[in-house]
């Protein structure tokens, strides 16, 4: 995968996940043009498009698409079910997750998104495996943080 | 994990900005609120602050001042603080930033970390923005990750040396041993990146791609494990059994099995079962079936299993799934050449995703179809393909016009249908079709001369129900001008007789120039129709356009005018015909030998046209020259040089036999000691070369052959034998003795 990007039906950013590296003016760009593009389809279009020398697959889920581009040679059905299981990882973690809650904590979705994908393939085919990480992860941070406070007052 | 509130809060406040203005006041005033904050010492609310600037620079903000906190986090020993800072650095530091290689001894001390999750960081980053200096400089710290740590790692670790392999090609062989060992995990994760890495590692060296093809059995075991084993709960979806690792060892033994006949033949039976035995009611199973499907028709595989593909793909294009019938047309297309029987079977529903609402599709399909047209079913093709064009979506009405002119021009069955086809095409998509088309229907035209009564009253026909499509008009009009007699003379072996009388073609001639169009061709039309017609009514519309506004049909009908004035008592000349500058060569020889000349050629000109049909019909009368109209007194015609070496000398002389003549001889002399032999001398001038005063091609790409002036030119080839060995040389002959610098 070379890109990754969340956005809102009305072309807000609200993930954005670079494997490629590129400027912060040419990501900008690809950014506004990809949205552009993918807002412009009707509701029962395919979800694969050529775009650039990219493929293009994208869903949408209630107001919030994900968007993902991917090289020549990758399966565009299993990057379909790559999608549908970061949406099943997200919603598993906030309880029926929404857009607000991508929105809200914005840093949690990259989080998970990083605990799934790493580099651009996905690194654990296991939905229970990466939701345990994220646990373990985000009970280290507390422990981490307490141990912390608790120096301050002594 | 407990949200950030600081975090929140900030969020908070820049949504409920109402405009673009009060929102850039927002994040400007936090963003110097957390430039403060970086200043100062440790506050533990560091991690806070750097999410904050993310959330900015989401937005689109700049947020580069953040980089070296990223950095500093990074370092920190609080793991809130890692976490963010990696993050950060994701974001903020790609490769091409200097700040990314402070951060390389960061991840290396990370990467040997106690802790795994501060591990996961480093190696999640190292992957995600690693530069090829940072991965040379860790990758035998992945390496020692990727024999001796637990799962958890491995299977990070291994993603991680797909990167550096991506990034810097040579380190493959470093990973080549540790990734073949990775194949004998259990744990799915593990086995995936292994995969992964593997099939990186082929992909750029074939030597390793060798060495890999042992491994051909094992993944056949992996496989059969996964594809008939039980219900395994972790790794479901949708009945399928971790259809991520499926897809990829798939894909893997793709690779392996490619041009391979013994790889091919060890994953055969595996496939098939794979084939039969897949649910394809979900879209994950047919993900699986998919990669299936490329597998089998990639590799070496048996014509029964090949067909059970082409099959597969078959029922794919009659699901109901329109993503599922997109990718049944792409990898059909992949085979419509190897495979062109078994795609052909499925021609029909092909042409009927034509008629899809979603764009994709249509796009697929048109490809598609235009591979499957041959001289069978060209017909029942076109008239499909032809329906399409007249409905298609903007941005496929080129690609689809050119494409049908392609298919057309290799299987016309006749060259009626051929013409009726193209111009089926100008009246439905005039506007998106190539420049060069009106050139090469008018050679189609000239050239299919039974039909050329058949083609003007189609064209005139056409004329008179719609006036938009420009080069339908332009070919037209000129149709028109050429062969104006047959149109008058009404009668038509090919279509039913229509009375047309001159004023019915005057009309049709005149709506055209009002329409504002300025193209000069049905002026042009009219200038041809003078010798077939009475001449008054075309001169007073020519005379009209004489103080036209657009100066182009201004000059034109200026010079017109005076053509008239000037030849009245040429009413009668023959017909003459046209030439197209694009079509033919200019001053270049025309390939092969149509045009060979008899040495020491005498050229008559009987016509003072030019003929066109090179390639068709050979025959001396090709290269006839253009004729000058005004009579010039006979002076006795001097001979020039135009080339001498190796003592072939090539002289040359012109005569004006008559009005409309000129006679150019070209003598050769041998002046060496030693015969020469297989002697030829190929001669060719421009088919038209004009320069009437003012432009005279403008939009229409067709020009008549009335001329005042001629410049010519002619080039001349001369190839022989002398003493063994064969000689070539061109010539071009810009200045013709007896003619002026006019030609006159």
């Amino acid at each position: 995968m070379q890109f990754m990007l969340l956005f809102s039906r009305q072309g807000k950013l609200r993930l954005q996940k670079w494997y490629v590296p590129l400027s912060d003016k040419e990501k900008k760009k690809i950014t506004r043009e990809l949205v552009q593009t993918v807002l412009a389809r009707k509701p029962k279009m395919c979800s694969f498009l050529e775009w650039r020398d990219l493929k293009v697959v994208y869903k949408r889920y209630a107001s919030l698409y994900f968007c993902c581009a991917i090289e020549d040679q990758d399966n565009e059905l299993i990057t379909l079910e790559i999608i549908h299981r970061y949406v099943e990882l997200l919603d598993k973690y906030f309880g029926s997750v929404c857009e607000l809650d991508i929105i809200f904590n914005f840093e949690k979705a990259y989080f998970i998104l990083d605990e799934f994908l790493l580099g651009g393939e996905a690194q654990e085919t296991s939905k229970k495996n990466v939701l345990k990480a994220i646990e373990q992860a985000d009970l280290l941070q507390e422990t981490k943080e307490q141990k912390v406070k608790l120096s301050i007052l002594h | 994990m407990s949200p950030s509130v600081p975090l929140q809060e900030m969020i908070r406040a820049i949504r409920s900005a109402r405009t673009q203005c009060e929102e850039r006041g927002v994040i400007q005033r936090e963003c110097a609120a957390i430039r403060a904050q970086f200043r100062q010492a440790d506050n533990g609310g560091r991690s806070h602050n750097l999410a904050k600037l993310l959330y900015v620079h989401m937005l689109g903000y700049p947020a580069h001042f953040g980089q070296m906190e990223c950095v500093r986090m990074i370092a920190s020993p609080r793991y809130s603080e890692k976490r963010v800072g990696y993050l950060g650095a994701m974001m903020l530091l790609d490769e091409k930033q200097d700040a990314s290689l402070l951060i390389t001894n960061s991840i290396k001390n990370d990467l040997s970390h106690s802790n795994q999750y501060v591990q996961s960081l480093a190696l999640c980053t190292l992957a995600c923005m690693g530069s090829a200096e940072m991965c040379r400089d860790l990758a035998p710290e992945i390496d020692r990750l990727l024999r001796a740590s637990n799962s958890y790692i491995k299977k990070k670790a291994a993603l991680c040396a797909v990167h550096i392999v991506r990034k810097v090609h040579d380190l493959g062989e470093l990973f080549a041993p540790a990734a073949r060992s990775l194949l004998a995990e259990k744990n799915h994760g593990v086995l995936h990146g292994a995969v992964v890495l593997i099939i990186e590692l082929c992909e750029r060296n074939p030597e390793t791609l060798e060495r890999f093809r042992k491994t051909v059995p094992d993944l056949v075991q992996i496989m059969k494990g996964l594809v008939l084993s039980g219900y395994s709960p972790e790794h479901d979806v949708a009945g399928i059994s971790d259809p991520f690792l499926q897809v990829r060892i798939l894909r893997l033994l793709r690779i392996l099995g490619h041009n391979n006949e013994g790889a091919s033949d060890a994953m055969n039976d595996l496939l098939a079962q794979v084939a039969t035995n897949t649910d394809s009611t979900k879209t994950v199973g047919n993900a699986v079936l998919y990669e299936t499907v490329l597998t089998v028709l990639d590799i070496k595989s048996e014509s029964g299993l090949r067909v059970l593909a082409v099959n597969i793909l078959g029922r794919f294009l009659l699901n109901n799934d329109r993503n599922i019938r997109y990718i049944a047309m792409t990898s059909l297309q992949k085979i419509v050449g190897t495979d062109h029987n078994a795609v052909q079977r499925h021609r029909g529903t092909i042409v009927d995703c034509l008629k899809d609402q979603d764009a994709s599709v249509k796009r697929r399909a048109l490809e598609l179809s235009l591979a499957l047209v041959s001289a069978s079913n060209v017909r029942s093709m076109m008239k499909e393909l032809l329906l399409f064009l007249s409905s298609c979506p903007a941005e496929l009405k080129a690609h689809a016009a050119s494409g049908i002119f392609n298919a057309a021009e290799r299987y016309a069955p006749s060259q009626r249908w051929h013409i009726d086809t193209i111009l089926h095409v100008l009246t439905t998509a005039g506007g998106d079709v190539r420049d060069e088309t009106v050139p090469n229907l008018i050679q189609l035209i000239t050239n299919a001369s039974e039909l050329h009564c058949y083609t003007v009253h189609k064209l005139y026909r056409a004329l008179l129900t719609d006036i938009s499509q420009q080069s339908l008009v332009q070919v037209a009009c000129w149709c028109i001008g050429e062969y104006g007699d047959l149109l008058l003379r009404g009668e038509c072996q090919e279509t039913e007789a229509v009375q047309v009388t001159e004023d019915d073609v005057l009309d049709a001639l005149e709506t055209v120039l009002q329409s504002h169009m300025s193209s000069p061709g049905p002026l042009t039309a009219c200038l041809s129709l003078h010798h077939f017609t009475t001449a008054s009514r075309i001169r007073s519309i020519v005379s009209i356009y004489g103080s036209c506004i657009d100066v182009e049909l201004q000059q034109r009908a200026v010079e017109y005018n005076a053509l008239f004035k000037k030849y009245d008592h040429m009413s009668l000349f023959p017909p003459p015909v046209c030439g197209f500058p694009q079509v033919c060569d200019l001053l270049d020889l025309l390939g092969g030998s149509e045009e060979t000349l008899q040495p020491s050629p005498a050229v008559g000109a009987p016509a003072p046209g030019l003929l066109i049909n090179t390639a068709s019909t050979a025959g001396g009368d090709l290269l006839d020259l253009l004729g000058v109209l005004e009579p010039a007194p006979l002076a006795p015609a001097p001979t020039v040089p135009v080339y001498e070496k190796d003592g072939v000398t090539l002289t040359l002389s012109c005569e004006k036999q008559s009005d409309t003549g000129l006679t150019v001889t070209l003598t050769a002399s041998n002046s060496t000691d030693s015969d020469i032999s297989s002697f030829t001398l190929q001669a060719a001038v421009p088919k038209l070369y004009l320069s009437l005063a003012g432009p005279f091609l403008a939009a229409s790409h067709y020009i008549k052959s009335f001329l005042l002036q001629v410049n010519l030119k002619m080039r001349v080839r001369i190839s022989y034998t002398s003493q063994g060995s064969a000689f070539q040389d061109t010539v071009q002959i810009d200045s013709f003795p007896g003619l002026d610098a006019a030609g006159q």
